[in-house]
């Protein structure tokens, strides 16, 4: 982390970034939030450990609007969804400088909690070069965690450590991947339609209408999202009967369709815990099938597959004759 | 029907007249079913009028108290709901819910005051309830001056009663102006602020505007030049409102409710506000 | 003093649900929110706080108003029931109770709204002691005490048993309603008190136990909205609504239309001052940024609502926010923010 902030400090002071987009150390020992430092003396507060698991990249279409380059730091996962945002024409290339910087998986306070902690007042060994063990300081005595027991759901199932766009590359990472990402998805397919539908009803109903999965995902950039419109009858806050919030995260996942990089901030911000992230790797995964292997921001310069159009492209007879 | 009594629930007002004052602005009369007035009103008050299934808005009382018959609202076409108020015809039902709000202080304050109006477009609409109240109660005012400005000579609301009623009554003065000079038009032509210093009042009076935002805020600082002090002005504030009863949250500013504590102020009061309308 | 053991509870759940509806925190999908108890909930009153407040038991997301039938010439309203029947909600912390009561000072003033109004007068409340208070908890910044929570009964959760003592006299009708269920535990009060004690030693040790709201009173408006240090503390506010819908003190709503075959229902439902079309109208929008909106939800419940309440805040220390915002920003550091860097009565 130190290694971080130096590198930062050089580069405000030669003038090369305005500023810089990190994160700056919470007041608890696992609440950073993301953060804008203007002056060197700021990055004292500069943190970079498990708990930063905030993806930034979105936060680079409003910096693309401010006056001189933003350093930012990405972890590999980020930069997909920077890539996507780049191809969208939503964050300016020449406006950005990328530092990579190394993730050994991001910590989920909530895992961490349900392993009966509570009281938490210190946690150490989150560090980005730390240990596999992390140590729980709690009003109710001293814990330990295994990192990995506490990783979020979408480091089991990491697309790769490799930083897909940067200037430059800082810490070491370590695979997390450990699970089939797909193997959620065909449980899920697996189910009776009826069972199928029982399950979606059951997550969904806990949705409370917040929209803190769409406001923080890279693929819902939209300056005005059509369920902000006032025109549009049954949008918005209500959870009026259980069809609203179904029909909200149905069309949401829709738009979002071949764009979804499956950077899974959305699940992570869900304050009920919904799997949101199942709808957009179900569609992932229809797409791979369909139109063979395809992963959003890999490649800014690629095209995707749902806005392209082959002549052997499927038929949409397919989903039907398939069953 | 209804006979609960909750603020939020409206009873039925039918409109009975319907009149075309501008391209963009009617004035609706609106009564109960069974006929007479929906409630007792002070000038300056508002009520939330709803379209069942388009939308609700709060709309400035226009007609006077002193009217025993019917309340008017003067509305100005300008978004979904007075797209749709303004195809209503006479027999045609809304739902209405009020008054809301505060009121000028014809009662306390402005007793025995000479009055100066300054409205501008449909800003008239509030004024409007006042400038017939005092004119109901003259022998509880001062002299009255009513200065009126709109883009154009079709944009003057209430035009025939600015001048065949209001000019020709005792002790009023009436000036009209408009923003650029038309064909048949004789009377004064300029922005409302500018006419107003041209005119040049004494600062003895207590002045009440209501206008768009851009004529207030040249409206203010032109009575402040003429000696005018914060307390012998009066305004009205407009935000988005929703319950009209100073719990949805919507007009909160300050520790103010714009629906509850306002829409009228008098200018050291809003200065008081955080700036934030 | 009454006391029931911890196997009984299940027998007490059943006697109250068998006359009323009753409320208690139980586990869905994983989450612990406040909903209807029946022989298969699974309750979990050990999990100190409900994602959700318990808010939506008076004051619910969404809720019919009245319905309109008929249009152009024949209109005819509706109003929706209200509710009639008393009902228990059981497991409330102390600071949900205070929460309730935030929300009395808007709802029950004039004029009063009467769908809450019935709510609350058909509602019993049953509060828990916080046998193990978070990190998160800042009630006690509010003169909140969580090993004494106010509320219609009071309960506290020992090792064995849980103790109930009424506070009113709409406490003292339940307790004799389900009183066969019931041991009298009048000489037991020094375990209650020791309880008391050993959770009053635990709120000592709190991570924001010194969290101090000097300089943010109904006078501060000036100081507080035009300090420079909001508009660098809004800026990783997503402008979702996951503050405001977990919050027990935020009451701000719209009404809407929801159009059915059997006429056009008025609805009210939960809103958030931090969503962009908040205050927008045909006219224009007084606050167009993102930072004003920000601002407003803070000023409001720390200045404004104090200002127009007797100084009462419109936040209880529950946490939830510092819990659950996506970015890790809530209340306490604003207020922290105010402390450190000046810009408040705080210097």
């Amino acid at each position: 982390m130190q290694e971080l902030i130096k590198r930062a400090k050089e580069l405000l002071a030669d003038g090369t970034a305005a500023r810089v987009l990190g994160w700056r150390r919470g007041d608890l020992p696992y609440n950073p939030e993301p953060a804008f430092f203007e002056k060197e003396e700021d990055l004292d507060r500069f943190v970079y450990d498990g708990f930063c698991g905030a993806n930034l990249s979105k936060m680079m279409i409003e910096a693309s609007r401010l006056e001189g380059k933003t350093l930012v730091f990405l972890k590999p996962c980020d930069t997909y969804s920077f890539n996507q945002l780049l191809k969208e024409h939503r964050v300016d290339r020449e406006k950005a400088y990328i530092i990579g910087v190394g993730c050994r998986g991001k910590l989920d306070i909530e895992k961490i909690r349900a392993q009966g902690i509570s009281g938490i007042t210190a946690i150490s060994g989150a560090e980005n070069d730390g240990p596999d063990t992390l140590k729980v300081r709690t009003i109710y005595g001293d814990r330990t965690v295994n990192y990995g027991s506490a990783l979020l759901g979408r480091c089991h199932v990491c697309k790769g450590k490799e930083h897909k766009i940067c200037d430059e590359q800082i810490g070491r990472s370590r695979d997390t991947k450990d699970a089939d990402p797909y193997e959620e998805v065909r449980a899920v397919e697996a189910m009776t339609p009826e069972a199928r539908f029982a399950f979606f009803q059951k997550e969904l109903g806990k949705c409370i209408r917040c929209n803190a999965c769409r406001n923080v995902c890279p693929a819902c950039s939209c300056r005005k999202c059509v369920f902000d419109s006032t025109s549009f009858d049954s949008a918005q806050k209500a959870n009026v009967d259980s069809f609203e919030e179904k029909m909200f995260h149905i069309i949401r996942s829709f738009h979002v369709a071949g764009r979804c990089t499956d950077c899974g901030e959305c699940s992570r911000v869900c304050p009920q815990g919904i799997p949101l992230h199942l709808f957009n790797r179900r569609y992932i995964k229809e797409i791979n099938e369909l139109y063979g292997q395809f992963q959003a921001g890999e490649d800014p310069e690629a095209t995707s597959p749902l806005t392209d159009y082959l002549a052997e492209d499927p038929e949409p007879g397919i989903i039907e004759e398939r069953g | 029907m209804c006979n609960r009594r909750d603020p939020l629930i409206p009873q039925i007002g039918v409109i009975t007249h319907v009149e075309t004052e501008t391209p963009d602005v009617k004035t609706f009369r609106i009564v109960r079913p069974e006929g007479g007035k929906l409630f007792d009103h002070m000038p300056g008050q508002c009520a939330m009028i709803c379209v069942p299934g388009v939308s609700e808005g709060m709309f400035s009382i226009t007609s006077s108290p002193t009217n025993r018959e019917y309340q008017e609202f003067s509305i100005k076409r300008c978004g979904m709901l007075t797209e749709q108020l303004h195809s209503l015809e006479p027999g045609d039902q809304v739902t209405v819910r009020g008054p809301y709000g505060n009121h000028f202080p014809v009662e306390t304050e402005l007793k025995g005051k000479d009055l100066l109006f300054i409205a501008g477009g449909i800003g008239l609409a509030p004024l409007r309830s006042v400038i017939n109240y005092v004119l109901d109660n003259r022998q509880d005012y001062g002299k009255i001056d009513i200065l009126y400005g709109a883009r154009s000579a079709d944009d003057l609301v209430r035009r025939k009663e600015m001048e065949e009623v209001w000019m020709k009554a005792p002790g009023v003065n009436g000036y009209l102006t408009i923003d650029v000079a038309q064909e048949g038009w004789n009377g004064h032509v300029g922005f409302v602020p500018d006419y107003l210093k041209e005119i040049g009042f004494a600062a003895d009076k207590t002045a009440l505007v209501c206008g768009p935002p851009i004529m207030i805020k040249f409206v203010l600082a032109a009575l402040e030049g003429m000696g005018y002090t914060k307390e012998q002005v009066y305004t009205t504030l407009e935000l988005r409102m929703k319950c009209g009863i100073g719990k949805c949250g919507r007009c909160n500013i300050g520790s103010k409710y714009v629906c509850k504590d306002g829409p009228v102020f008098r200018l050291d009061q809003i200065e008081e506000l955080p700036d934030e309308y | 003093m009454y006391k029931i053991t911890k196997e009984n509870l299940r027998a007490l759940f059943r006697e109250i649900a068998g006359s009323r509806e009753l409320y208690l925190p139980v586990e869905m999908g994983g989450q612990v929110n406040f909903g209807v108890w029946d022989e298969d909930a699974k309750v979990r009153l050990d999990v100190l706080k409900t994602v959700k407040s318990p808010k939506d038991i008076f004051f619910p997301q969404a809720e019919t108003l009245y319905t309109c039938t008929g249009s152009g010439k024949n209109i005819r309203i509706k109003p929706q029931e209200l509710k009639d029947r008393d009902f228990v909600v059981f497991g409330m912390r102390a600071c949900d109770v205070r929460g309730v009561k935030v929300l009395d000072q808007v709802f029950l003033s004039d004029p009063q709204d009467t769908y809450y109004a019935a709510r609350r007068a058909h509602g019993i409340l049953v509060s828990m002691a916080c046998g193990r208070p978070e990190e998160s908890c800042f009630c006690s910044t509010f003169g909140i005490d969580a090993a004494a929570p106010e509320g219609d009964v009071a309960a506290w959760m020992t090792e064995k048993d849980l103790f109930l003592k009424p506070l009113t006299e709409k406490g003292e009708q339940f307790i004799t309603s389900v009183e066969s269920l019931l041991t009298k535990a009048e000489d037991e009060a020094e375990t209650v008190e020791a309880e008391q004690k050993r959770i009053r030693e635990i709120l000592e040790k709190l991570p924001y136990r010194n969290l101090s709201l000097d300089g943010w009173d109904g006078g501060a408006t000036e100081e507080k909205f035009d300090s420079p240090i909001w508009e660098t503390l809004y800026r990783p506010c997503l402008a979702c609504g996951t503050c405001t819908f977990v919050c027990p003190t935020c009451q701000c709503y719209d009404i809407k239309d929801y159009r059915t075959a059997e006429g056009v229902q008025r609805y009210r439902c939960w809103d958030s001052c931090m969503y962009s079309d908040f205050t927008l109208m045909a006219g224009g929008n007084n606050r167009t940024t993102q930072l004003q909106r920000f601002r407003q939800r803070f000023m409001h419940k720390l200045i404004y609502f104090p200002a127009n309440n007797q100084g009462m805040y419109s936040c209880v220390g529950c946490g939830r926010c510092v819990e659950k915002c996506p970015s890790s920003l809530n209340i306490v550091k604003v207020i922290k923010a105010f402390e450190k860097q000046g810009g408040g009565a705080n210097v």
